[in-house]
């Protein structure tokens, strides 16, 4: 190819695009050359000098981090004289370095024990005294050893550049630098927990997985996040059937090492001190804890004799639970218990977006297209507090490819600092001259734009006479699933029109009905209900509190299947840990189909088996199998025409949850919980 | 925060020295000129001089603690610098610094009890070829002799400032 | 004002107006040929102005000693970007007391200097950088300033040329990085005084991201000279390849202290004895530092037939550097001036890189417990070995400053370490040196 640059590294020819790092053009060739302050995706800072290597011409070693390749050039990365720097460098790093190897967590994944491995000195020339200074505690998960620090100022790189909170900074200069805290003792910021993975060493760590464990003593398992939308992939580090840390550090998926402070840390409801953990039937008025058969059996018996007396059913299910369990539940009220009384909380107007591009393709936005795309338009939502990977993605965009950034929000968003213009309000069509001065746009925008005004906001773009995909902003982890599966009445898997409408989900909530089933939702806030109450939860809700029947349900966490995120992407999730006591959906309603005599309708309750009933049903589904078995990401679009149904407007609500909530589950989780009392208490 | 008129007429000329969008470059001229009006960096200065450079808190703080001429605690009214670098310690600069903590009982960026002097050995400060050098808040003493220095000192002690 | 008596082995160029009645006064700064350089390079081509500069083989006057012609036709002068004029007065190097002499006594010199170079590049807008511990030197800088606004020296259409330039005056706060170009940008623009990745150079990407000129003030003051009488003129008080006079620091133990200007290649023992109306005491020198304390020390022996040039500090493997000379006698303890001067660049480093912060620091431990008695053989090899594991592998040069002083001081006077080993209190400790002017 001609645009690209020749040179030689340690004797091998290499060949990389124009400006390619000389750092970056030896990995092409397995040449790794040790750095610390150098890293993918962040400002250069050239402060560790661990990259020096010998450039032919030059008359000082050079920085590979920052030198770029050019034509010709003759680089060394083993030289006497590099090796000699490398092992020197160390040797000063290690000169305050408290060497507590043996208490930090960082032991075995330190990325500067591994060099002083490879590359450092055996002894050390060091007999003064080290600079010393106690630890300290930024927030309820950053905690601060100052001797440990190497000053690689990846913290502080990867908070101002790529969460754009810019929350660390560098205190004092020389020798006392040290890395310090928005709020001079303290940090206020989102607790992300970015800094405390990128950090190299342990001088960064998390007040949720400190002195837990060491790190090899893990099992990693990467996993989606059962949280927002966004659908962040989280590897799972568990040990003795028990999730200790979260984190993406291998940075695969759609969210590469990105992760919020739910993502990162706020696994931790799984093991809460209330979750549920056996079957209670009401006895005499009082919820009461039975075997499981006892419980199965007393569902399916009054399941079997409303179906026999005709009675009626609602059922709603939920924006958490897998596709799998989704498309199961619908099947088995519309097939078993003979209802389209079927729904579940719906948190943007999907339905509107994909009847308004029937037949068009290449128009629904990925996660990826917001990294790349020439400019993006935010309308409503405030993405940073709701869409956490979404706004990074726009974020990182932006600093890698000077993207355009539009905003139009009725309230000020983090997104306004770098957006090339802001509108407060909804008035986006007075950047229609802007808009189409681009070559693409991805639109996002939220529960507000819906119906009638999705549908104008189609037509805007569609005259914009640009390339532009379309985002529709979505709640939870499944939300988008739960409509692909046919968690509608007036819709079955695939947004075929379901024909007989049943009831939505205010309806089934006023209504008296003989039995209402909810599989992981929350919908009673305090109003009673009548009838029979089967509710499968976590944790004994409002709603799970006035149940007849409550069935302990598995998290995501423990759990198989595939969910699909905002951008409808479906990813696959992996089990971590087993559960105590309590079954997954997909299982508990397995037993009740048998229980029933229904199992042979229904299929097995294996979550392989109904993903692949999925793929053969439902429109676009039929995603490749090894994409999802290899943590990847597939995007779906599940219809391509007309959607002739009328959909309930008033029904779509977001919760607009925040960084620090992620509805009746946020609740329950100890971290989400002390980051709030601290931001209270001060 | 209120400053003296002066102040907040050096204020908007800083403000209109740099080109537009570049008011955080009035940062550290800024906090020098405040300091010498308020006696140090308050938490409350930077604050406000976050908010007048459009930069945040932290921002300020990573600036000012980098200078050595910014500090958080309030020096004496009058801070003496003795200057013990490399030409000032060839005229006995370092015996000049001990000469003074020893006479005022104060070390290394102390304040006397009454708040009057403070004293502070610092690196060179452009006095060479008149060493060896003190300065008194911004003002310049060259060739400073131990007898010098104690005239100097006694002054200090019973100026009003 | 003058703090000391001038001497008559100068070369008067840049100072020939101090000594005069208010001689920073803009009436003075006109009535002595002040501005008619500005006018005449404003009838002048830049590339003329370049080229006058170059023929005067000027060197910058900051250290490094780059040839500033060349300096400026870095500039991309087409470049649509605005384009700044930055002034470094931040003169921090140990040793060196010179531009605040400068400033002092003709600020209008600098101003003129700054117009011409802002005439060859096309800037209109310039700062002055100067330390905060000169706040009244800052003072004379804005009286100037106002003065030329006021008689249309500054501003707009200056005096009908049509050229406009507006000049400022910034303050430091106390870091000698912010001396370092590329440091003394960042502080510029309101922040930590770290420097820059390099490339791109300032003359490229300077100050505000735009093309820039960036020069000590010494450089800057003998623009107008050069341009006055011609860049060959000036070359010719030189020699060959560096062309006219430097400001010369003379500190530390001469009898006649000062600074003075002297020809480019005035000879160090004349300057010594003569200038400097030799060592004091009648003691003998034992060494001598050329320009500022980051410079290797000479010894008495290599100061022989040395001049006070570029080409032949080069030669005895140290630098001219920035004019800062420090003169010491025979009965200084080297050990003791190797720590003051690591003192220094541990205090200064800025923290950024980890050879600079560490190295410097583990140094100044090392130096402090040698000089107090607490040192072994080992820490001898230990102390070259660190400044060696510093030098050219740090971020800046700050670096090197702090290790190529000390890498001399352990190789040309090993004794005096040996001397201090086994708890042996420093023999060289002297007294009662002190002056009594
Ligand atoms: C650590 C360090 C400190 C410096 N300090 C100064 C200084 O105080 N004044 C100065 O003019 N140049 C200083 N320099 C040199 C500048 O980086 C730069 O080379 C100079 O200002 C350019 O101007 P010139 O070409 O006119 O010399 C310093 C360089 C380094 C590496
Ligand atoms: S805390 Fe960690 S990431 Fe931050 S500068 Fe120190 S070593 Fe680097
Ligand atoms: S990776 Fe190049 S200096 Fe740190």
């Amino acid at each position: 190819m001609a645009d690209l640059v020749n040179l030689t590294i340690d004797g091998r020819a290499v060949q990389v695009p124009p400006q390619t790092l000389v750092i970056d053009a030896a990995k092409t060739v397995g040449i790794e050359i040790p750095a610390f302050c150098y890293y993918e995706g962040l400002s250069l800072a050239a402060a560790c000098r661990m990259c020096l290597v010998e450039v032919e011409k030059m008359p000082k070693m050079m920085t590979a981090c920052t030198l770029p390749v050019s034509e010709g050039m003759v680089v060394r990365t083993e030289t006497e004289q590099v090796k000699q720097a490398r092992k020197y460098t160390l040797e000063f790093l290690l000169t305050n370095h408290p060497l507590d190897c043996p208490v930090c967590d960082k032991g075995g994944e330190c990325e500067l024990q591994d060099m002083v491995f490879r590359y450092g000195a055996g002894e050390s020339r060091y007999t003064e005294e080290k600079v010393h200074t106690p630890e300290k505690q930024f927030s309820p998960v950053v905690f601060f050893d100052a001797p440990r620090c190497i000053l690689c100022f990846r913290c502080v790189r990867t908070c101002n550049e790529g969460m754009g909170v810019g929350a660390l900074g560098v205190i004092n200069r020389g020798v006392v630098s040290e890395i310090g805290p928005n709020h001079g003792d303290h940090l206020e910021c989102d607790e992300c927990g970015a800094c405390i993975d990128i950090c190299p060493v342990g001088a960064l760590t998390s007040g949720i997985d400190r002195y837990q464990t060491r790190p090899w003593e893990m099992t990693h398992v990467g996993t989606i996040c059962t949280h927002c939308g966004d659908g962040c992939k989280t590897t799972l580090g568990t040990r003795n059937d028990r999730i200790l840390r979260g984190n993406n550090r291998d940075r695969s998926g759609i969210n590469g090492e990105f992760l919020c402070v739910k993502g990162r840390y706020a696994f931790d409801f799984y093991d809460h001190p209330e979750r549920l953990q056996a079957p209670m039937v009401r006895i005499n008025g009082k919820l009461e804890e039975v075997s499981w058969s006892k419980a199965l059996e007393t569902v399916a018996q009054k399941f079997k004799d409303t179906v026999a007396s005709n009675g009626s059913f609602g059922v709603i299910g939920s924006n958490h639970t897998s596709n799998e369990e989704n498309f199961y539940l619908q099947k088995f009220a519309r097939q078993v218990l003979k209802t389209n009384n079927v729904d579940h909380q719906r948190t943007g107007d999907v339905v509107t977006l994909l009847d308004s591009l029937s037949g068009k393709t290449s128009k629904l936005g990925t996660v990826a297209d917001l990294y790349q795309s020439k400019a993006v338009l935010v309308l409503g939502a405030d993405l940073a507090l709701e869409h956490p990977l979404l706004s990074y993605q726009v974020r990182a965009n932006y600093r890698h490819h000077q993207a355009k950034v539009y905003v139009v929000t009725e309230k000020p968003v983090r997104e306004d600092n770098y957006a090339a213009a802001k509108v407060r309000g909804r008035d986006y069509a007075s950047l229609a001259g802007k808009l189409k001065a681009e070559s693409e746009l991805v639109i996002l925008f939220d529960d507000s734009y819906k119906g009638a005004d999705l549908r104008q906001l189609v037509e805007f773009a569609e005259s914009l006479a640009i390339p532009v995909k379309f985002i529709c902003l979505l709640d939870y982890a499944n939300s988008r699933g739960a409509v692909d599966m046919g968690l509608t009445p007036e819709l079955l898997p695939g947004y075929t029109p379901s024909g007989a409408t049943g009831l939505h989900i205010d309806e089934m909530l006023a209504a008296t009905l003989d039995v209402l089933w909810v599989v992981g939702a929350n919908p009673l806030k305090g109003q009673k209900k009548a009838g029979f109450l089967v509710v499968q939860d976590l944790f004994l809700t409002e709603t799970a509190q006035q149940a007849d029947v409550v069935l302990p349900a598995a998290s995501a966490y423990e759990k198989s299947g595939t969910v699909t995120n905002t951008t409808g992407e479906v990813q696959r999730l992996t089990q971590a840990v087993s559960t105590m006591g309590a079954k997954t959906d997909l299982e508990i309603m397995g037993f009740l189909a048998r229980e029933m005599g229904a199992a042979p309708l229904l299929g097995p309750w294996v979550a392989e088996t109904v993903f692949a009933e999925i793929r053969k049903t439902v429109h676009a589904y039929d995603v490749p199998l090894p994409v999802l078995a290899t943590g990847g990401a597939a995007q779906t679009l599940p219809v391509n025409g007309r959607i002739p149904v009328d959909t309930r407007l008033d029904l779509v609500q977001s919760d607009h949850n925040g960084l620090f909530a992620s509805g009746t589950l946020g609740r329950y989780s100890k971290v989400l919980n002390s980051v709030l009392e601290n931001r209270l208490s001060r | 925060m209120t400053f003296s008129p002066q102040l907040e007429a050096r204020f908007e000329k800083l403000l209109k020295s740099y080109p537009p969008g570049r008011q955080r470059s009035a940062m550290i001229p800024m906090l020098m000129y405040a300091q010498d009006e308020i006696g140090s960096v308050t938490d409350e200065l930077i604050t406000e001089v976050a908010a007048r450079t459009g930069t945040t808190p932290l921002q300020v703080n990573e600036v000012m603690s980098y200078y050595s001429m910014l500090h958080r605690k309030p020096l004496g009214k009058f801070h003496v610098q003795v200057c013990t670098n490399i030409s000032c310690l060839l005229h006995d600069g370092d015996k000049l610094y001990e000469h003074a903590c020893k006479k005022l009982g104060i070390g290394h960026k102390e304040v006397t009890a009454d708040g009057q002097i403070s004293i502070e050995e610092v690196e060179c400060m452009g006095a060479c070829s008149w060493a060896p050098a003190i300065q008194v808040n911004y003002d310049f003493h060259h060739h400073v002799t131990p007898a010098k220095l104690d005239e100097i000192l006694d002054r200090l002690k019973k100026k009003p400032v | 004002m003058l703090f000391n008596e001038p001497s008559p082995l100068e070369t008067k160029v840049l100072t020939r107006r101090f000594g005069l009645p208010n001689s920073a006064s803009i009436d003075t700064y006109l009535a002595h040929e002040g501005y008619q350089a500005f006018l005449k390079a404003s009838k002048m081509t830049p590339d003329e102005i370049i080229g006058e500069v170059k023929t005067s083989n000027l060197r910058g006057r900051g250290g490094a000693g780059f040839p500033t012609g060349m300096k400026w036709s870095f500039v991309p002068r087409t470049s649509p970007k605005p384009k700044y004029i930055v002034v470094n007065g931040d003169e921090s190097e140990p040793g060196t007391c010179k531009d605040r002499v400068l400033i002092e006594n003709d600020p209008h010199q600098l101003i003129e200097g700054v117009l011409i170079a802002g005439l060859s590049v096309d800037a209109h807008a310039g700062y002055v950088y100067i330390r905060g511990e000169y706040r009244y030197i800052i003072e004379v800088m804005e009286k100037a300033i106002d003065e030329a606004y006021a008689k249309g020296w500054l501003g707009k259409n200056i005096q009908g040329t049509g050229f406009d330039f507006d000049l400022y005056v910034h303050t430091g706060a106390g870091a000698y990085e912010c001396g370092e170009e590329s440091a003394l940008l960042e502080s510029l623009e309101g922040k930590r005084g770290v420097p820059r990745i390099r490339p791109p150079f300032p003359a490229v990407v300077g100050a505000f991201q735009c093309p820039t000129i960036l020069n000590n003030v010494e450089t800057y003051c003998a623009v107008p000279a050069i341009i006055r009488d011609g860049g060959a003129a000036f070359a010719a008080l030189g020699i060959p390849k560096s062309g006219g006079t430097k400001m010369t620091c003379l500190t530390g133990h001469v009898n006649r202290p000062g600074v003075y200007e002297l020809k480019i290649g005035f000879p160090v023992k004349q300057m010594i004895e003569e200038v400097g109306g030799g060592i004091r005491n009648g003691r003998k020198l034992k060494a001598f530092i050329p320009g500022g304390s980051s410079c290797p020390v000479l010894t008495a022996e290599e100061v022989e037939g040395a001049t006070m040039d570029y080409d032949s500090m080069a030669s005895r493997k140290t630098m001219l550097g920035s004019g800062g000379v420090i003169i010491i006698d025979d009965q200084t303890c080297m050990v003791k001036a190797a720590l003051r001067i690591m003192r220094f660049y541990s205090h200064e480093s800025c923290g950024w890189c980890i050879p600079c912060r560490e190295g410097t620091t583990w140094l100044k431990k090392i130096l402090t417990r040698f000089h107090e008695g607490g040192g072994t053989r080992n820490d001898i090899v230990l102390i070259g070995d660190i400044a060696k594991n510093m030098l050219g592998r740090t971020f800046c040069p700050l670096g090197d400053a702090a290790a190529m002083p000390t890498l001399s001081i352990v190789e040309k006077f090993r004794h005096e370490f040996e001397d201090h080993l086994n708890g042996k209190p420093c023999p060289y400790e002297h007294s009662g040196t002190m002056v009594t002017v």
